[in-house]
């Protein structure tokens, strides 16, 4: 299969990018995407063309979150739930241009090429996506019920894997997906209890720090989320920021 | 140094948007009874309807009301467009070159244009009555209208609506554009709020359809009326 690519070249985060069109002649439709930008890049460095096209992966099995990409006009490109490293060059049509870009947004600044800085997720984490668990003897299994529906929903809303697919897709660049999904996973179980109130308002104040859109429920961030998160996490999460702003203590 | 748009946060704005367009939602019904009544419903619509336009005038109440209303107009559009000022720097100095090929409702990506559209069309709307009513201008010669004009507003939309069709098809235009824009605002506000469920939401959207067509309709059908039958 032949393919034409539209990539963003970019030397580093100061440089000035541009779209380079790359074409490659004997692709296998079987291919995933970024074996076939692996593939592009093995042809850009033996026949010394030009320097390889940078771009983050892991695990090439839709669970770490390591893969973006911005494929004609959608984060992880066509098709639903399906990660870049999932998306097979067959979903594309032969001789069609294929436009590759970054991720785009202010808080995602572009390090190289197509690969962007996605750190504003961690700092919206360590603000306060966590629980508190005492450490030495793993406590008893069973000291904590938790109901069924709870720990599904739970479970659901921490399959989100932080790729940044909801900020790509948002007309804002928003991450209420994302920080949402990360507050309600543990918001539903008992264990999320104790920092309920500070959780909710410490990840949003970062958030907001860090420069992200608002929300105007497009919903685009659900259509395009691979791990199919769902914006029922963005209304848990103003429900509970409303709770906290009414209920929540002042700070002693 | 801080930023003084993280003052308030990002939900609080939105929640704040969404109780005030839920309000202005409510509003919008009440001023639609009031108007219906420019059409032949009934017998005496004409004096019902100037009658309720005096209460509207005149009681106290309705008055401090009024002051409400028009806070909840401005901080409205006021947030909307602060909110989406924040959401075009979020994006950052570059932007996608491919157009985004995500399956969203247009109603939602240009709220912000149709809530300018009809903020547009208040200033008009204020232009043509309520600055009238304050006394600030006064009503086109052309209309004819007794002193105190402030009571003739009978006369002055079926003027309006007889002789200008210009004034017409901008009316018409400004509530199938505020229908797009209910058509999103209604549910969305429901969503801001944190009232999101599997067992309600279903309704939520059907009812705020209904709403976004029937009431934009009930307004339309008023000009439609006299463009036909005066």
């Amino acid at each position: 299969m032949k393919v034409k690519l539209k990539i963003w070249r970019q030397k580093n985060a100061k440089a000035k990018g541009k779209f380079v069109t790359y074409i490659l002649d004997d692709v296998s439709p079987e291919m995933s995407f970024l074996e076939m930008l692996d593939a592009l890049n093995t042809k850009l460095i033996t026949e010394n063309i030009d320097e390889p096209v940078a771009f983050e992966h892991d695990c090439r099995e839709g669970i770490c979150g390591c893969c973006s990409l911005y494929i004609n006009g959608q984060p992880h490109g066509p098709g639903e739930r399906t990660t870049t490293c999932e998306l097979h060059i067959r979903s594309f049509k032969e001789g069609k241009t294929i436009v590759v870009e970054p991720w785009r947004a202010k808080a995602f600044p572009v390090v190289k090429d197509l690969i962007v800085d996605r750190n504003a997720f961690d700092k919206i984490i360590a603000a306060g996506g966590f629980i508190s668990v005492n450490v030495s003897s793993a406590p008893e299994a069973n000291s904590i019920l938790v109901n069924k529906e709870k720990s599904d929903e739970a479970f659901n809303s921490a399959s989100c894997i932080g790729c940044g697919a909801c900020v790509a897709a948002c007309k804002n660049a928003s991450a209420m997906l994302f920080v949402s999904a990360k507050i309600r996973q543990f918001d539903l179980l008992e264990q999320g209890k104790v920092e309920k109130i500070k959780r909710v308002q410490k990840m949003v104040a970062k958030m907001d720090e860090l420069g992200f859109g608002n929300c105007t429920n497009t919903y685009a961030c659900e259509a395009e989320c691979p791990k199919g998160i769902k914006v029922v996490n963005i209304a848990h999460m103003n429900r509970l920021f409303i709770a906290a702003k009414v209920g929540g203590q002042k700070e002693v | 140094m801080k930023n003084p748009d993280l003052t308030i946060s990002s939900i609080t704005k939105k929640i704040i948007m969404a109780i005030l367009g839920l309000f202005l939602i409510v509003f919008l019904l009440v001023h639609l009874g009031i108007n219906l009544f420019i059409l032949p419903i009934c017998e005496n619509h004409a004096e019902m309807f100037t009658e309720a336009a005096h209460f509207m005038g005149t009681n106290w109440i309705v008055k401090v009301f009024e002051i409400v209303l028009i806070a909840a107009f401005l901080i409205h559009i006021i947030y909307g467009i602060l909110l989406s000022l924040q959401n075009w720097i979020a994006r950052g100095k570059f932007r996608y070159k491919t157009r985004n090929k995500t399956k969203t409702s247009f109603m939602s990506k240009y709220i912000i244009y149709t809530g300018l559209l009809i903020f547009m069309f208040l200033l008009l709307h204020f232009y043509n009555f309520y600055f009238i009513k304050l006394g600030l201008i006064s009503a086109p010669a052309a209309a004819n209208l007794p002193i105190p004009q402030e009571e003739h507003f009978y006369e002055l939309v079926v003027w309006l609506f007889s002789n200008d069709i210009i004034f017409s098809i901008i009316y018409i235009i400004a509530f199938i554009i505020l229908g797009i824009h209910l058509n999103h605002a209604f549910q969305s506000a429901f969503q801001t709020l944190g009232l999101n469920h599997s067992k309600y939401t279903p309704a939520i959207k059907i009812i705020g359809k209904i709403y976004s067509i029937i009431v934009p309709l009930g307004f339309i059908i008023i000009p439609v009326y006299f463009m036909i039958f005066a």
